[in-house]
């Protein structure tokens, strides 16, 4: 087990390999699909200091607000695929070191994380109960009434966040080799 | 408004949400124990299994992403069907108020989230009427991720070489899920509709969600078919999360219905392992819940 505070230096992230596990703390943001469309196309600055050798979290929270005070109640991750096409811009132009989700990204993602030292970092989906529990606080909340809950970009403070690594800054990807074993058993099914 | 009768529907919900019905946990249990004590296979099972007893603990949703509501209700002649499906969209608002629902409705044009779980055919109900005097109401949560990955062929398929029979079926089911990989929360279950019309089939996959795990088809061929796609599809090896490991899909349901001559369509869905899934009975004004 490996525990990591965010932020990140690329030293540590270029140490890391697949099939790490890993815990996290610190300050990460989520942002799902809205967020990462935003990211590239306007490129809001108020993300520059969240974000430089920090972490993304995909992740649409059920949350609770008490008085002023939000809180996180069920943040598990989400299918991050969605993100493929905005990933490795976002990693480049925020000095992103790490992104936890679910599901892997392919390879446009990949050679973003070799390029610029950053990391995958799946978290169990649908584990929404137990990872909420690592969510420490609730910081601040950016763009919540233009995106609703799910799509906002919620900063939150977490503490030995579990997480394992898929895809390392040296080109492996625990997707792209599943994927590839299960399509030579597929084309075995596919002949009987 | 009938407030009990939306308090019992917001306890359907809560129940739905927060609460895995007794078969998938034990499925999910079953499949823990083929993993290597200390793998990360056995781990990740480890995380969702104590996600579960913690969510049923806490009353709080197992996963964040709680679905969209689908409802299947049935009624006796003379049912007030319009004043019913207002108090379930009642119920789906109060629900969210309760943090038992994300606020998961949105307008695709406006891109606005409706903040109430209630929308334009949302919650999704389906009204069908039978001979018995009680009300009997079916609800599914079925996450958005594991949704993204259902897909629908048109037989005959001649990249898969899929003929139009139970051959072809298979070769489809396979298909499905070997693209699917881990990305709809694995090990989930398939749901399989053959025949009828492109909409039809679709719903008829996600009627299967309905059945038990482990629950076997009342048609020889098509339970055949299932027992035989359960053990090709886990000899993917895509596992829990697609980590790879021996469980990929908990069971497979298949229905079928008659087609078009000039059609045959399978539908393929597929539902995390958070399968979510309750019912109730209603019987003069009281409630009786079921997994």
């Amino acid at each position: 087990m490996i525990k990591l505070n965010i932020p990140i230096s690329e030293d540590e992230i270029r140490n890391l390999k697949c099939g790490d596990t890993v815990t996290l703390t610190g300050t990460i943001v989520t942002a799902r699909d809205a967020g990462h469309k935003l990211m590239v196309e306007e490129r809001p600055d108020f993300l520059n200091d969240l974000l430089k050798e920090g972490v993304i979290y995909h992740c649409g929270p059920v949350v609770k607000k008490e008085g002023d005070k939000w809180s996180f109640v069920s943040a598990g991750p989400t299918t991050s695929a969605r993100e493929e096409p905005y990933q490795g811009k976002v990693i480049d132009s925020y000095q992103v070191r790490g992104v936890i989700g679910k599901g892997g990204m392919g390879k446009d993602t990949l050679a973003a994380c070799k390029k610029y030292g950053a990391v995958y970092f799946h978290a169990v989906g649908g584990a929404g109960t137990l990872i909420g529990q690592s969510v420490k606080e609730v910081m601040d909340v950016h763009k919540l009434e233009e995106f609703g809950t799910p799509e906002a970009f919620w900063v939150i403070r977490v503490e030995d966040f579990p997480v394992i690594v898929t895809m390392d800054t040296h080109g492996e990807s625990l997707h792209a080799k599943v994927l590839a074993e299960s399509a030579k058993q597929l084309e075995k099914l596919l002949e009987k | 408004m009938d407030e009990k009768l939306i308090n019992h529907l917001v306890e359907l919900i809560k129940r739905a949400s927060t609460d895995l019905p007794a078969d998938v946990v034990e499925a999910l249990g079953e499949a823990k124990a083929k993993e290597p004590d200390g793998s990360t296979q056995a781990n990740t099972f480890d995380t969702i299994l104590k996600n579960i007893s913690m969510a049923r603990e806490a009353a709080t949703p197992i996963c964040q992403d709680t679905g969209m509501l689908i409802f299947y209700v049935y009624h006796p002649l003379g049912a007030d069907t319009i004043t019913l499906r207002g108090h379930i969209e009642a119920a789906a608002e109060k629900a969210t108020k309760s943090i038992y629902l994300r606020p998961n409705a949105v307008d695709p044009v406006s891109g606005k989230n409706s903040g109430t779980n209630v929308g334009a055919n949302a919650p999704y109900v389906a009204f069908k009427q039978w001979k018995k005097e009680e009300i009997f109401i079916r609800l599914m949560l079925k996450g958005g991720g594991s949704e993204n990955v259902g897909k629908q062929y048109t037989l005959p398929d001649s990249r898969l070489g899929a003929g139009r029979d139970l051959k072809g079926v298979r070769k489809c089911v396979l298909d499905a899920v070997h693209s699917a990989q881990g990305k709809g929360c694995g090990p989930g279950t398939v749901g399989v509709g053959i025949g009828g019309d492109r909409g039809s089939a679709f719903f008829l996959s996600k009627e299967q969600f309905f059945r038990t795990i482990g629950s076997s088809n009342d048609d020889s061929e098509l339970a055949a078919l299932e027992d035989s796609l359960h053990e090709d599809l886990n000899s993917l090896g895509i596992g829990a999360m697609g980590f790879g490991g021996k469980t990929t899909v908990l069971d497979v349901f298949i229905g079928k219905q008659h087609r078009h001559p000039a059609t045959f369509y399978v539908s393929v869905s597929y539902i995390c392992w958070a399968f979510r899934r309750k019912a109730m009975t209603l019987k003069n004004g009281e409630a009786i819940y079921h997994d």
